[in-house]
């Protein structure tokens, strides 16, 4: 029981720090089918970085993780603008500009990864290797019964997640810039008329977006794979999407929605461990999340509201 | 000043033509930004551009290698070209199928590998004779890929779940259940791919003998090309075409004129599906032979790039899918002999797909400059006929 919440917790949370990114975007206006290529050029930046200053730290120094998640945080807002700029500069069919930004993450980031390895460290590798991440055990509350695991073996970066979450729901529903956000979404001419401009405000949520996204993405990288390569593409990007339509666009429901997911993944590793089946069935295992999220929609697509405005193209002459 | 920039603009609008030129000479534009942005990579890592784009087309036979190996030459180079493109072509008319409906069919690598998956293990590992075993193959292919594209267009207009989430889903279910079964029950653990298919079920003829060339003859490319045609007059020249193309562009408008945009939606992610499906069987049991597990094919994502570049429109696709086959299918070859990393090939592609996203903003401002160009002369006719009355 222990290891399906540790599990599923490490991996609830970045999923869920993802979602969080889609729904900036979304409640702003902008379709994002780009949180997977948000969150695999975001980790690739981090991951660049502990590939190149490796030698600056002791080898069991916890330093390079922080500083890879802040850069995996500005690079991920930072390709994000791609996004931005075909959207809202170039108008941009949406759908086809969030499909765009994700093949070219992929090609290019699995390109410069072996480039990279091979031109400047002489290595023939398709992955930076990153340190194994400490885990933290809360002292009193980690004894608790059941509940105790939730405190056990925890990675730090699920605190940074919990407080950016924190922090980002509070911009979303507590303050002005938050409310004009939504309001893009919804109808983005009463933004206009009211003052405010409609394109930067969606370039800041879609750097949000990119920046949650590029913290989701490090973040597997290290629980995951404890390595950067071209395997972090695995859809989680798009099971975000489904955590936040199911999720009703709202933070809080789609935090459950991860929930979900994530228990069902580690619940599901620990039935193939405990009945001791090969490990080929891992791969049927592997698909829960994915069934899960497509009975879900079929459930749940219904009642939807999604923001009124989401995959227009805000033009100015209309109003 | 102004005026020189005037005459720069009206040189660029000559040269990309009206609308309809536009059609062929934004894409070619895109295609010229992406080979463009490649040369600028090859530079950076120290190769001649040339030399390495010289080398994709070495890899597909269209331009001729320093030496061959006994028995091969160009030819046998462009057969095998031949047999990585069909499986490309069907994909991208599946891809554009389902756009002219305004959907997105980005599971077309899903469905290529239920379809393939699923001809393998009921003919590609029968006895039958081949003259049962290849139509069969076919049919199957069809019949499976209809069938999973017309579960994603039931859940788009049932359910109204976004077919780009629910096909990236049936990708992942498909990649890892098809992976157990193949890992479970056909692997041959030498090569680590499922068990190769009989030479009867195989959509592409090997090792034929042709005028002292070994080499391989894909029949399928006569299909695709027939299918080519077919999607041609389909979407042009019938009533189903357009009410497809109707639906795509303003499924509100289409239903206030009487046309059913649900049905157009399931139908057209049948065809889709169906166009997948002939891409699966043509892949796997034509140009591969047997199918790797825990492995999507890059076709269906390629597929997307030829799709754009071709404008969704059949005959501009048959331009595109060369191009990008050479791409794709030239990278191994420029890689062993410029020793330039394999991955390049989707980079380049990748940017081409960027500049295409971009393809509806160029036209447009395009219109735009045609406009004031338009307005200005007239404009500056009036200021002339204002002089000459004046003088008069």
């Amino acid at each position: 029981m222990n290891s399906i919440i540790i599990d599923g917790m490490s991996f609830t949370l970045p999923l869920f720090i993802i979602a969080v990114g889609g729904i900036y975007s979304e409640r702003s206006g902008v379709t994002n089918l780009a949180l997977e290529g948000f969150l695999g050029a975001g980790g690739f930046f981090g991951a660049l970085f502990v590939a190149f200053t490796s030698s600056w730290f002791a080898a069991s120094s916890q330093a390079p993780m922080y500083f890879a998640i802040a850069i995996s945080m500005l690079g991920g807002a930072l390709y994000a603008m791609l996004h931005a700029v075909l959207c809202i500069h170039f108008k941009a069919n949406q759908v086809i500009s969030g499909v765009v930004v994700n093949i070219i993450a992929m090609a290019l980031t699995d390109f410069l990864t072996s480039q990279i390895n091979a031109q400047v460290f002489g290595a023939s590798s398709d992955r930076f290797v990153l340190s194994v991440s400490n885990r933290v055990t809360i002292p009193v509350l980690s004894s608790i019964p059941v509940l105790g695991a939730f405190f056990t073996d925890v990675y730090p970066y699920e605190f940074i997640i919990i407080v950016v979450a924190i922090a980002a729901w509070y911009l979303l529903y507590k303050t002005t810039f938050g409310m004009r956000l939504r309001a893009c979404g919804d109808n983005p001419h009463a933004v206009d008329a009211a003052g405010a401009d409609v394109a930067k405000i969606r370039y800041i949520a879609i750097a949000i977006s990119g920046a949650l996204s590029g913290l989701g993405g490090i973040c597997f990288a290290y629980s995951i794979y404890s390595s950067y390569s071209a395997s972090i593409y695995t859809g989680y990007g798009y099971l975000a999407i489904a955590a936040l339509i199911f999720g009703n666009w709202k933070i809080l429901p789609t935090f459950w929605a991860c929930v979900l997911f994530g228990f069902a993944r580690s619940g599901g590793y620990k039935i193939v461990q405990v009945l001791g089946m090969p490990s080929t069935y891992s791969d049927l295992i592997m698909i829960l999340p994915y069934v899960l999220t497509l009975l879900l929609l079929i459930f749940f697509s219904k009642n939807n509201q999604a923001p009124r405005a989401l995959g227009d193209i805000y033009d100015k002459g209309k109003r | 000043m102004k005026k020189k920039s005037n005459h720069l603009k009206a040189a660029l609008l000559a040269v990309m033509g009206d609308e309809k030129r536009q059609n062929i000479t934004v894409p070619l534009l895109e295609v010229l930004f992406g080979l463009l942005a490649g040369a600028v990579i090859f530079l950076i890592l120290g190769k001649n551009p040339l030399q390495a784009f010289n080398a994709f087309l070495q890899g597909c036979g269209i331009s001729a290698k320093a030496n061959y190996a006994g028995g091969k030459g160009m030819f046998t180079d462009f057969m095998g070209y031949l047999d990585n493109w069909t499986p490309m072509l069907f994909a991208a008319l599946s891809v554009a199928v389902a756009f002219k409906a305004g959907l997105f069919n980005i599971g077309v690598s899903g469905q290529m590998l239920m379809a393939g998956f699923t001809a393998m293990v009921t003919v590609g590992y029968s006895p039958l004779p081949a003259i049962v075993a290849k139509p069969l193959v076919i049919i199957i292919g069809i019949v499976v890929g209809a069938l999973v594209g017309a579960l994603i267009g039931y859940l788009k207009y049932r359910f109204n779940i976004n077919e780009v989430v629910s096909s990236i889903m049936l990708n992942y279910i498909f990649q890892y259940v098809l992976s157990f079964f193949i890992f479970t029950f056909f692997i041959n653990p030498l090569t680590r791919q499922s068990q190769a298919i009989s030479d009867a079920s195989r959509l592409t003829l090997q090792n034929v003998m042709i005028a002292g060339y070994k080499t391989v003859i894909p029949l399928g490319f006569v299909l695709a090309v027939i299918a080519v045609a077919v999607m041609h007059y389909l979407i042009h020249h019938t009533k189903f075409g357009y009410e497809l193309k109707a639906v795509g562009l303003n499924p509100k408008a289409s239903k206030y004129a009487g046309i059913n945009v649900r049905r157009n939606i399931l139908f057209a992610m049948m065809l889709s599906g169906a166009l997948a499906g002939l891409a699966g069987v043509t892949y796997y049991l034509g140009y591969l032979g047997s199918i790797q597990p825990r492995v999507l094919s890059t076709v269906g994502f390629d597929s997307i790039a030829i799709s754009l570049l071709g404008n969704s429109n059949p005959i501009g696709i048959v331009f595109a899918s060369f191009l990008i086959t050479v791409i794709t299918k030239g990278s191994t070859y420029m890689s062993s002999s410029i020793g330039v990393d394999q991955q390049i090939g989707s980079v380049i592609t990748g940017l081409m797909l960027l500049f295409a996203a971009c393809g509806a903003y160029v036209r447009h401002r395009l219109r735009i400059s045609r406009m004031e160009l338009e307005e200005q002369k007239k404009e500056e006719k009036k200021e002339g006929n204002e002089k000459k009355e004046g003088q008069s």
